[in-house]
């Protein structure tokens, strides 16, 4: 064994170990990040104990508190967001890979790149000096007077229209994960074999029958991880929220028009001012329902996939 | 018997191609092909790389159609109309010509649902008479005893060759009345490729096949007529005997002698 040899090992043993560290390090951070929210949530936590999670109430100076409005406001605007950001992703990724001209396809994937390297405070000014008054005075009273005027889901679009609140934080949030969710359909929609798809269209198949039944298929784990990206931003988005969803720690009915909280907003609002003690403590607690939301949430993509690749065979 | 019945069989052009063109971009790469293959026959076409051969497979189910910058004049007649007219209708088109790729490309989806898929596409058939059609087109293609008992199975899961009988059964099952096979088995080992050989000459009774190869034994073996391309033009046509035992062109028996190619 000569020398150059012997350097070699001992290089490969220090690559080896280097990046082996790094890894460990980004467990590790994970594991102290959670005892760290534990930890500081603990006051809160005994206080309280599960009933944290059902009550409405906040209220600082009685140092009584509740994560039920904060909770519902971030899952729900989560929820419109990719309501109304999926269909409009998967449309524009589908575009983009099969029916747009060559020459607007590289504008307009560039174009959807620049729209997700806008700040979110940016969104959030938008939001709320721009969108917000516009929604309030047009589209609000037309969604009010047609689908609020429904059975069943009429009560979600009733009440008045302020412009700020639950709903247009959602399409603030869908406006800002499109570009996100689009750019992942149309990365792995580019990955599916040409001569697939030929022989889809080679069968006589249309562009939806090609995509709906041969290139959604192929790709669906690349999509769900593009949705769960999405959906993950949208969960853990701060200041655009704050700015539009009008921070009102108030759960009296289920319309979308009123205005909310979000667990992110009621943090970047309150943190600053919050007393030492249970109001601080409550506060970390909330971060934690978060931390605990995404993680859920990312489990059940996991778990997803995992049973959509044995349904395939794909091992 | 058989030579009486060969001479009385009437040939008839099932696909007539006359002065066609095709360009990529400004680059063209068919150039002036005059051919016409024959109801019920094997054409194999064969030359070196990039001869164009792909190209006019292609050609004749309009696939060129989705990518821009490609585009084709002449005349290309199937069953009276020309092709390359404008308003022709692609998908029924491509449901009268069937195509099967150089590899297997199954759908992601179960065995029986790669052959259904096609024929939901074209016609409403009862759960029954679906049935039937999945067992008749992949009894065609040779492959029923093999997967008659995992129809629910993925066909991503079978083997590359029964991918492709998958493959060509999926093509059959929507009757078509020409088959396409553009090298189809350039990617399989020496047995799935003697299967499927056998399995064009089963085929030929029911459907006229265009078969492009780089295998010159493969279309001495499978064809009843062969086309000879190099560099954008036809060379030489006329019966596989002919072509392979005395070429008329110095160029094809240059290629066909392995001086070339």
């Amino acid at each position: 064994m000569n020398e150059s040899h012997k350097q070699g090992r001992l290089g490969d043993w220090l690559f080896f170990n280097l990046t082996r560290l790094f890894a460990v390090i980004t467990l590790a951070m994970l594991v102290g990040v959670v005892i760290s929210l534990t930890w500081s949530a603990m006051p809160s936590i005994k206080e309280f104990g599960f009933g944290f999670l059902f009550s409405s109430e906040w209220n600082p100076p009685a140092e009584r508190f509740g994560a039920l409005v904060p909770m519902y406001g971030t899952v729900v605007t989560s929820v419109i967001a990719l309501v109304i950001a999926l269909p409009i992703s998967f449309g524009i990724a589908l575009f983009l890979t099969e029916l747009s001209p060559a020459w607007l396809r590289r504008p307009l994937g560039i174009a959807i790149e620049l729209l997700a390297g806008i700040p979110s405070i940016v969104y959030g000014i938008w939001g709320l000096l721009v969108f917000a008054p516009i929604f309030g005075q047009y589209v609000q009273p037309l969604i009010g007077g047609t689908l609020g005027q429904l059975p069943i889901i009429g009560g979600l679009f009733s009440g008045p229209s302020l412009g700020i609140g639950i709903l247009a934080a959602g399409i603030i949030l869908a406006i800002m994960i499109i570009p996100f969710i689009t750019s992942v359909m149309r990365d792995v929609f580019e990955l599916v074999p040409p001569m697939l798809k030929e022989s889809c269209y080679g069968l006589g198949g249309t562009t939806w029958e090609v995509v709906w039944k041969v290139v959604l298929p192929y790709t669906r784990v690349g999509v769900i991880g593009g949705v769960m990206l999405g959906l993950g931003r949208a969960l853990g988005e701060t200041m655009a929220v704050t700015f539009v969803i009008g921070n009102a720690s108030l759960l009296s009915n289920f319309s979308l028009f009123l205005p909310g909280n979000s667990i992110t907003s009621a943090l970047a609002n309150e943190f600053a001012e919050a007393s030492p003690g249970l109001y601080t403590s409550a506060l970390v607690e909330l971060g934690l329902i978060l931390f605990l939301i995404t993680f859920i949430v990312l489990s059940f993509s996991k778990l997803l996939l995992l049973s959509l690749e044995k349904q395939s065979g794909k091992s | 018997m058989m030579p009486v019945e060969k001479s009385l069989q009437q040939l008839v052009p099932q696909i007539s191609i006359k002065n066609l063109n095709f360009y990529y971009g400004k680059a063209i790469a068919l150039k002036n092909i005059n051919l016409e293959i024959y109801k019920g026959h094997v054409t194999a076409f064969i030359g070196p790389s990039g001869c164009g051969k792909s190209t006019l497979l292609r050609t004749i189910n309009r696939m060129y159609d989705l990518y821009p910058g490609q585009h084709a004049d002449g005349d290309l007649i199937v069953d009276g109309k020309n092709i390359l007219d404008k308003g022709v209708d692609t998908i029924e088109l491509r449901a009268k010509v069937g195509m099967v790729f150089q590899k297997p490309t199954p759908f992601p989806m179960s065995i029986y649902d790669n052959i259904a898929f096609g024929v939901r596409m074209h016609e409403k058939l009862t759960r029954n008479q679906m049935d039937d059609r999945v067992e008749w087109a992949l009894t065609k293609a040779a492959l029923w005893n093999e997967v008659k008992d995992k129809l629910n199975a993925p066909g991503t899961g079978l083997s590359g060759g029964q991918q492709q009988r998958l493959c060509i059964a999926r093509g059959v099952a929507v009757k078509p009345q020409v088959l396409l096979l553009d090298e189809p088995t350039s990617a399989l080992d020496p047995i799935s490729t003697m299967r499927i050989e056998e399995l064009i000459h089963e085929l030929k009774r029911d459907f006229t096949i265009a078969i492009v190869t780089h295998n010159m034994q493969q279309a001495a073996r499978v064809s009843d007529y062969t086309a000879y391309m190099y560099l954008g033009e036809l060379v030489e046509f006329g019966k596989t005997d002919e072509i392979f035992i005395k070429p008329q062109d110095k160029r094809t028996e240059d290629y066909i002698t392995g001086r070339m190619g």
